[in-house]
């Protein structure tokens, strides 16, 4: 059974490798190909969640750790926990949608578009399993260079200055996190496995200098914060979503966002908690900046697309509160919250593109009354709209509540300030359905709108099926993803625990919250 | 040492690479003027040929390592490891070089005589232990490449490379020269280990070794054009023949690194606090400026002379850290870096046409769609130099970066990464205007590349994702010769 996350890793870079070598005339032929082999590699994914139905791990799964340079000692060493495993088929589904529905949109170049997206399905899915800090930053890497190329070649008229901006930004702040990680691997003694390091900072093995976990926390937190992206760091987003082709949109905004908020999870917080915990203040103050002025710029973008990528600023705000808040519901939330926005931002642009194919437009203003014409249309993006806002019974409801829950916990400020960002959600989204939807046709918007057809059903069935899923019954998804933070936050406790009984005396709600927290992970809390 | 001195056998096989190239480069001469119009054909390929066999030499002489000729040169793995790397760079550059010459109509013997004397002057300096013979190989590969950037001497361009090059190559070795005179007058020795006993004793006047050390700084400065020493870099370059300029900006640099790194690693390695400061305010401005400058250009050649600028500043920060694994960077990193280098200027030899005529950036445009293979190979090698994981500029640039941390060097460590992130932008550009800009003329009308260029653009891709993917493949033997004398 080990093997079969090295098969889900594997099995996009085998077809992408045998897709650069299709002739490129055989349009269709490639096309299938791309949508069989995405389908099959999501098949074999859905067999990773078994160790979690049968009982449910309280550490890694499918691990595998192979011998890949000696000197420097480099692992392949892959392994998932339970927000791994959710991530990966959050990427593993989305994979074949995007295929699907750049069916007919995609002309130019098919074959070496979708050559790209399944190189990117690689990287992102190794992301999601590294547990070698330095192969995390190949695949970190590697994840980049397709996405450069999906935008610079099938994006729109300023897709080049996007490309570019995409890729210095990400670059900029990932050169730091490597200066960080080779850092890390000198202090450790010569090892880049993410397990070891932890166990020897925890053990007291490797001690870490206040100064230098704070700068090491800082430069993890950079590269991490412009993928997510933390305001001020975001002003790439919109440029790229905006210029990127559909499928470019989605992954981006469904997946490769995550590999941020992923990344503060599993490295920034139990690598470093006490930087982490001295600079979460600031952190969650930017965070709740970013999810109120993503709200506000969002409501007056003329731009559908512009709109919904600001729209993921105020999101994922969301998530680092969460994360930052270090309550048990908050980080339960702001997992939960990555894998609604994935799907239903996704959603929401693959609905975008399917107008724009319709309209070629995506100013808001070209449109209106779209629900006359196209009334399944309608109806799909309804209920995607009313995910995104977060109406109770759909999947973000459950995500904000939780992350809200979280923050009211830590300091109930924030989450007065998170809750305006969910009633301005609720005006930008509604405003844009009004517009966009309602309102009186024009006879030329009439002959151009035609309904969903069943390939573009196809896309969004799965998608709406997911946000009614993760709405009503989360408890589908929930354990392994608490399992996981619990263990992530009893790693962040433990050295609160340990540093301050250095100092002085420990207030008394901290020694309570960690050796609670302690007692799920038995072994750190001694 | 007295008159009738005879070297024991085993010393001339120690030079069997420089023998071998020697013999081979004055028959090429030779040969040429016997055999007349037919030789031309056959001349390129035995100077291949020389070239193996003077790699199979490299080996037979680093199996009977040792110092040669009274101490004068010394066999060691560091001095193998760049012998077989200039020589490799010599077979990269020729490959090149056939169908450029062809359309040129330049294909004349004396070429392949050059580079292989050149190649016989970075071998020597690979293996100099001794500062005349650092000069003498200097000179030798200098001499060969002053007369290669002219080698079409009815282009302008050419003369102009060529004047400049040697102008200010020759104040580089005359600021050597005087520092080993300094240094000599000092130590009353010219040998690199001597000198080192010599400073260790502290009877020397640190003064007077620090100022030879500085004139010597300057004279390897110029030869690995590192800041502020570097203004001819991108001159020449531009100017000279593009298989010329892969030769020149990836064989002799490599050999006066090697050069660089052992005459300060060994011989003033006593009064390392001396000269480090310099290097380390060095390889930084290097960097920024090989960068900075970079961003701005439109001639592709003239963006590749000063990312070679920048590139020198990464190896330099290498030096900075002053360690064994600091060493083993510099190796690894110029082997990377020529591939790279030589591949990169492949694809231009290829793209140009005659006269040169497409050099500029935008020239390129939509050449992934055109030439989708040679497309693809380059946007490697680019990948490679932006730093991209899975190849060797990669792992070139971690090792760097880590023997840098490792000695505790973390702002230069930290403003070298920033400046990595810089460079990304111009080689980006390159790759935007080959896969985001529709074809023009340029790329309409290229003709399918040649077997030499597929050869020698398909070594250097094959040798960046190896090393990229195994570098334990090279940087054990680097690590192993990185404590020099093994």
């Amino acid at each position: 059974m080990n093997y079969l996350l090295n098969v889900v890793i594997a099995l996009p870079l085998v077809a992408f490798l045998i897709a650069i070598l299709l002739p490129k005339e055989q349009t269709q032929t490639i096309r299938v190909f791309a949508l069989g082999s995405s389908v099959v590699t999501f098949l074999v994914s859905l067999g990773l969640i078994a160790p979690w139905w049968f009982h449910s791990p309280r550490g890694w799964a499918f691990e595998t750790d192979l011998n890949w340079i000696e000197s420097p000692r480099i692992h392949y060493h892959v392994a998932i926990d339970g927000v791994g495993l959710w991530l990966i088929l959050l990427t593993t589904l989305l994979t074949p949608i995007c295929v699907l529905l750049s069916w007919r949109y995609i002309s130019k170049r098919p074959k070496e578009f979708y050559a790209f997206l399944l190189l990117l399905e690689f990287g992102l899915v190794g992301v999601f399993c590294s547990l070698d800090l330095f192969l995390f930053y190949v695949f970190w890497e590697i994840a980049l260079v397709p996405m450069y190329f999906l935008i610079g070649v099938w994006g729109y008229d300023r897709r080049i200055y996007a490309a570019v901006k995409f890729f210095l930004y990400t670059m900029a702040g990932s050169v730091l996190m490597l200066g960080a990680i080779i850092y890390l691997y000198n202090a450790a003694g010569g090892t880049f496995d993410y397990v070891e390091i932890l166990r020897r900072l925890q053990s007291g093995q490797m001690g870490l200098s206040h100064e230098a976990e704070l700068w090491l926390f800082l430069a993890f937190f950079v590269a991490f914060a412009i993928k997510v992206p933390l305001f001020p760091l975001h002003t790439w987003l919109p440029d790229a979503h905006v210029e990127a082709p559909t499928a470019g949109s989605v992954m981006l905004a469904s997946v490769m966002l995550k590999m941020g908020t992923y990344g503060l999870l599993r490295f920034c917080l139990p690598m470093f908690p006490n930087a982490a915990h001295e600079c979460a203040d600031w952190i969650i103050t930017l965070a709740i900046i970013g999810i109120i002025y993503g709200a506000l710029v969002a409501m007056v973008q003329p731009n559908m697309k512009k709109l919904v990528a600001y729209s993921s600023v105020s999101h994922l705000g969301f998530v680092v509160l969460g994360l930052f808040s270090f309550t048990q519901a908050g980080m339960d939330g702001a997992v939960y919250q990555m894998l609604n926005h994935g799907i239903s931002t996704g959603a929401l642009f693959i609905l975008v593109g399917f107008l724009n194919e319709r309209r070629h437009s995506l100013e808001i203003s070209a449109y209106g009354g779209v629900a006359t014409p196209a009334p399944g249309l309608s109806t799909a993006f309804m209920i995607t709209m009313l995910a995104s806002i977060g109406l109770p019974m759909l999947n973000n409801f459950v995500g904000e509540f939780l992350v809200l829950q979280g923050a009211a916990l830590a300091n109930f400020r924030w989450a007065i300030f998170a809750a305006i960002g969910v009633i301005l959600s609720a005006c930008y989204m509604l405003w844009l359905y009004q517009r966009v939807f309602f309102g009186r046709a024009t006879e030329d918007l009439k002959h151009h709108m035609p309904d969903l057809n069943a390939r573009e059903w196809a896309c969004m069935v799965p998608l709406i099926a997911m946000m009614v899923w993760m709405g009503c019954f989360s408890q589908s998804f929930m354990p392994p993803i608490t399992t996981a933070t619990s263990g992530i936050l009893a790693q962040t406790a433990t050295m609160t625990e340990m540093q301050v009984r250095r100092l002085k005396p420990a207030p008394p709600n901290l020694v309570a919250q960690a050796s609670a927290c302690g007692k799920a992970e038995a072994p750190h809390a001694r | 040492m007295h008159a009738s001195y005879m070297p024991p056998l085993a010393d001339y096989v120690r030079v069997l690479p420089e023998l071998i190239l020697t013999v081979a480069g004055t028959l090429i001469m030779l040969l040429e003027v016997l055999m007349g119009e037919r030789s031309r054909a056959i001349l390129g390929y035995f100077s291949l040929i020389a070239l193996l066999a003077a790699v199979w030499g490299s080996v037979i002489a680093f199996e009977t390592g040792g110092p040669a000729f009274g101490g004068l040169l010394i066999v060691d793995g560091y001095a193998s490891f760049f012998r077989i790397l200039v020589i490799a760079v010599g077979i990269l550059a020729i490959l090149q070089s056939f169908n450029y010459l062809d359309r040129e109509k330049a294909n004349h013997g004396e070429y392949y005589a050059l580079i292989l004397f050149s190649i016989v002057g970075q071998c020597v300096m690979a293996s100099a232990n001794e500062l005349i013979m650092v000069f003498i190989g200097l000179e030798i590969s200098s001499i060969a490449t002053y007369v290669l950037a002219d080698f079409l001497r009815d282009d302008r361009r050419n003369n102009e490379s060529s004047i400049k090059y040697f102008l200010l190559g020759s104040f580089a070795t005359a600021f050597l020269l005087y520092g080993i005179a300094w240094i000599y007058g000092a130590t009353a020795t010219t040998s690199l280990p001597a000198i080192r006993a010599a400073l260790e004793t502290g009877r020397v006047s640190i003064t007077l070794a620090s100022l030879a050390a500085a004139l010597m700084f300057v004279g390897f400065a110029f030869k690995v054009s590192a800041a502020p020493f570097q203004i001819w870099a991108p001159d020449v370059y531009q100017g000279a023949p593009a298989p010329v300029a892969a030769f020149m900006s990836a064989g002799p640099k490599a050999a006066a690194f090697a050069v660089f790194v052992r005459v300060f690693m060994t011989a003033f390695d006593p009064i390392v606090s001396r000269w480090e400061p310099f290097l380390w305010g060095s390889a930084l401005l290097t960097m920024i400026v090989g960068n900075f400058a970079a961003l701005t250009q439109q001639n592709i050649k003239r963006m590749l002379a000063y990312s070679s600028i920048a590139h020198a500043g990464y190896i330099m920060v290498a030096i900075a850290a002053h360690s064994e694994i600091g060493i083993a960077a510099v190796m690894f990193y110029l082997a990377a870096y020529a591939f790279m280098q030589v591949g990169a200027f492949a694809v231009i030899s290829y793209f140009a046409r005659q006269g040169e005529r497409y050099v500029n950036v935008d020239d390129l445009a939509g050449l992934g769609w055109r030439q989708p293979v040679v497309a693809a190979l380059f946007t490697v090698l680019l990948l490679s130099f932006i730093g991209v994981p899975l190849t060797a500029g990669f792992f070139g640039k971690f090792y760097i970066f880590k023997a840098a941390l490792d000695a505790n060097l973390v702002w230069l460590a930290v403003l070298g990464l920033l400046n990595s992130a810089v460079a990304a932008y111009y080689y980006l550009r390159v790759l935007v205007v080959m896969y985001f800009r529709e074809p023009g003329e340029a790329s309409d009308t290229v003709a399918a590349p040649t077997f030499g260029i597929q050869l020698a653009l398909g070594a250097s891709v094959a040798g960046t994702l190896v090393l990229g993917i195994y570098p334990s493949l090279l940087l054990n033997f680097a690590t192993y010769s990185s404590q020099l004398g093994r």
